[in-house]
C-alpha cells in the first residue's frame, strides 16, 4: 500500500486522503504483512513494554525474580543430577545454566505469543492490526528477559573462573538464530492454538519431552554414539551448542552447529511466516 | 485451515479508476463464512473427526452480491436486524474481513470508532494505557505524545490519569475509549452503536464529537438500532436484509420503509 503514498518517510506509511486500498490489488499476504508490520513498530514496542511493567508492577522483588529464578533451578538440578547421579561435567552449573537460559527462553517466548495471539484475537477482528505483531512483541519480551538473566549467568561464570574472551562475541549471533527459530516455531503454535483450546495442553507436554530431548541438562556425550544422529536433527541441539560454547569453555561455536543452526532457524521463520501469514485472514472469520 | 476466503475477483473491471469523490466502493461483495457445521473446540476431536471424514462444513453468507457506495464526506447510516450483515460490512471498511468475491475500494485512512477497551490492561495507568490503544489503533509513539493532552482533557481523567486502570469505573474506562478513538483525524469515521457510552452528559458531548467531524467533512458510516439518531446525523442510509441491499435512499425514506416492515 505503500506505493501510493508520497510521504512514506519517517512515520512509516502515512495514509493520506488519496491513498486508496484495493482489494483486488493485494501484495501476497507474507508480503503485506511484512509491511503492515514495519508501520505498526511502535505497537510491538508499547506491547513489550506493557508486559514488562505489568510483570514488575505487582511483584516487590521485580527484576530480581527474573535472575533469581534460573539460578534457583539450577542450583536444584546442580545438586541432583551432579551430586546425586554423578553426572562429570567440568563447570557443570555454567553449563546447566546456559542451556536452561537459551531454552527457557524458547519456551516461553512461544508460549507467551500464542496467549498474545489468543488475547489479540478478540480484538482483530474488530480492528485492523498485523496480527504477526503480538508474536514478535513476544519474543522481543523474551529477549529482555533473557539479557537480565545473563547478569547471574555472568555472576556464575564469574565464581568459576571461567574466562571471557573474544568468543563470546558470537553470543548475540546465537540469541538472534534463537530468536528467529522461536518466532517461526511461535507463528505455528497459534496458528493452530487459535483454533483449538486443547491445543496448548497438547504443546505444553511436547515442549516438556522436547526440553529432555535436547541437550540441555546432560551434555549429548551421554547419548548412545548410534543415535545421536537423531538427536542432531533437533535444531534446539545445536541452538544450545552454539550458546553454550563460549559461556561454558570459552571455545567458539563449532562451524558444523552453526551453519545447521542458521539453515533450520531461517527455513523455520520463513515456513511459519508464510502458514500464518496464509492463515492469519481467517482469524476474523471466528466469531 | 485451507484459506476459503481467498478473494476472488474475476468478476469485477480491473481497469475502471475510482472516482475521487468516493471514499468507499463496494462492488458485488459477498462474504461467506465457512463454519464446522458442529463447532469443534479440540485439536483431539478435529484430527478424529478429519481421519474419519466427518468433517462438515457449512456456509454462512454474511452479505449476498451487495454493491454500494459512499461519497466523500457524507454521513451514510446503515440500518437493518441483527444478522442483517451490516456489523460484516463495517469490518470490511475496517480491512478486518476480506470480501469471499467481488471488491471493495476506500480512499483515505480509516477510524473504527468501535468499544476497544479490549485493548486496556488493568494494571497500567491511564496513561499508559493511552499509548498502548493509540499504538493498537495504529498511531505512532510520537502521534500520540502529540494528542496526549486532548485525549486526557476530552475523558475528564486528568486527575486520575497515573492511576492503574483497575481503579477506574466502566464509565470512566468507556470515557478513555473513546477519547482516544475520535482523536484520530480520520478521513473515514466507523461508527458501531458506540454512543451506548458514560452517562447522558457524555453522551451528548459524544453525539457533538460526530457532528463536529461530519461538520469538517469527514466520511461516516453509520450503524445503528437508534432510528432517531439515523434520521438526525444522515443524510443517506441503506437498508440490510439477510446479507442484501433491501432499499436505499434519503435517511427518512429508508427509515419509514424499515420502520414499517
Amino acid at each position: 500500500m505503500c506505493e501510493h503514498s508520497p510521504l512514506a518517510g519517517k512515520t512509516g506509511c502515512p495514509e493520506t486522503a488519496q491513498t486508496v486500498f484495493d482489494s483486488a490489488h493485494r501484495q501476497p499476504p507474507a508480503i503485506e504483512e511484512l509491511v503492515q508490520l514495519w508501520r505498526y513498530r511502535d505497537l510491538v514496542a508499547q506491547l513489550v513494554i506493557r508486559n514488562i511493567k505489568a510483570r514488575y508492577k505487582r511483584s516487590v522483588l521485580g527484576v530480581v525474580w527474573t535472575m533469581l529464578n534460573p539460578l534457583l533451578m539450577m542450583a536444584v538440578l546442580s545438586l541432583v543430577l551432579h551430586g546425586l547421579f554423578g553426572l562429570r561435567v567440568p563447570n557443570y552449573s555454567a553449563y546447566l545454566l546456559a542451556g536452561l537460559l537459551l531454552w527457557q527462553f524458547f519456551a516461553q517466548a512461544t508460549l507467551a505469543s500464542t496467549s498474545e495471539i489468543v488475547w489479540g484475537a478478540s480484538l482483530v477482528k474488530r480492528i485492523y492490526v498485523p496480527r504477526t505483531a503480538f508474536a514478535v512483541a513476544a519474543v522481543g519480551n523474551g529477549l529482555v528477559n533473557l539479557a537480565l538473566s545473563l547478569v547471574p549467568l555472568a555472576l556464575i561464570m564469574a565464581v568459576l573462573g571461567i574466562p571471557v574472551g573474544r568468543a563470546a562475541l558470537t553470543i548475540p549471533v546465537s540469541v538472534l538464530l534463537t530468536a528467529m527459530f522461536t518466532l517461526g516455531v511461535a507463528l505455528f503454535v497459534s496458528s493452530v492454538a487459535v483454533y483449538f483450546a486443547d491445543f496448548m495442553e497438547i504443546y505444553q507436554v511436547a515442549l516438556t519431552a522436547w526440553m529432555y530431548l535436547t541437550p540441555v541438562i546432560y551434555p549429548i556425550d551421554i547419548v548412545p554414539e548410534r543415535y545421536r544422529w537423531l538427536f542432531k536433527l533437533n535444531p534446539m541441539c545445536h541452538l544450545v551448542d552454539i550458546f553454550r560454547a563460549p559461556i561454558h569453555m570459552n571455545a567458539l561455536p563449532a562451524m558444523e552447529s552453526l551453519c545447521a543452526a542458521a539453515g533450520a532457524s531461517v527455513l523455520v521463520l520463513l515456513l511459519g511466516w508464510l502458514f500464518f501469514t496464509r492463515n492469519s485472514d481467517e482469524i476474523a472469520y471466528r466469531a | 485451515m485451507k484459506s476459503p476466503t481467498a478473494p476472488d475477483n474475476r468478476n469485477t473491471t480491473e481497469t475502471e479508476t475510482l472516482s475521487p469523490d468516493t471514499a468507499i466502493r463496494i462492488d458485488r461483495v459477498t462474504v461467506r463464512y465457512r463454519l464446522p457445521h458442529e463447532r469443534i473446540h479440540t485439536f483431539k476431536e478435529y484430527v478424529i473427526r478429519m481421519l474419519r471424514g466427518q468433517l462438515r462444513m457449512i456456509d454462512h453468507l454474511a452479505l449476498r452480491d451487495v454493491s454500494m457506495e459512499v461519497r466523500r464526506g457524507e454521513v451514510l447510516g446503515i440500518v437493518g436486524r441483527n444478522g442483517a450483515g451490516k456489523s460484516t460490512l463495517l469490518k470490511l471498511a475496517a480491512r478486518v474481513l476480506q470480501p469471499t468475491e467481488g471488491r471493495i475500494r476506500i480512499r483515505g485512512r480509516v477510524a473504527p470508532l468501535l468499544d476497544v477497551g479490549g485493548g486496556f490492561h488493568p494494571e497500567l495507568t491511564g496513561h499508559e494505557n493511552i499509548f498502548l490503544n493509540g499504538a493498537l489503533l495504529g498511531l505512532s509513539r510520537a502521534e500520540i505524545t502529540r494528542r496526549l493532552d486532548s485525549i486526557v482533557e476530552f475523558a475528564e481523567l486528568r486527575d486520575c490519569i497515573e492511576s492503574p486502570l483497575r481503579t477506574y469505573s466502566s464509565g470512566m474506562i468507556a470515557r478513555l475509549g473513546f477519547a482516544i478513538a475520535t482523536d484520530v483525524e480520520p478521513d473515514i469515521l466507523l461508527i458501531d452503536e458506540i454512543l451506548a457510552v458514560g452517562d447522558e452528559k457524555f453522551r451528548a458531548k459524544c453525539a457533538g464529537r460526530i457532528r463536529r467531524f461530519r461538520d469538517a467533512g469527514t466520511t461516516i458510516v453509520l450503524v445503528s438500532h437508534d432510528m432517531h439518531m439515523v434520521r438526525e446525523l444522515c443524510g443517506r442510509a441503506v437498508w440490510l436484509n439477510k446479507g442484501r441491499v433491501e432499499g436505499e435512499g434519503t435517511a427518512d425514506e429508508i427509515v419509514t420503509l424499515y420502520s414499517r416492515a
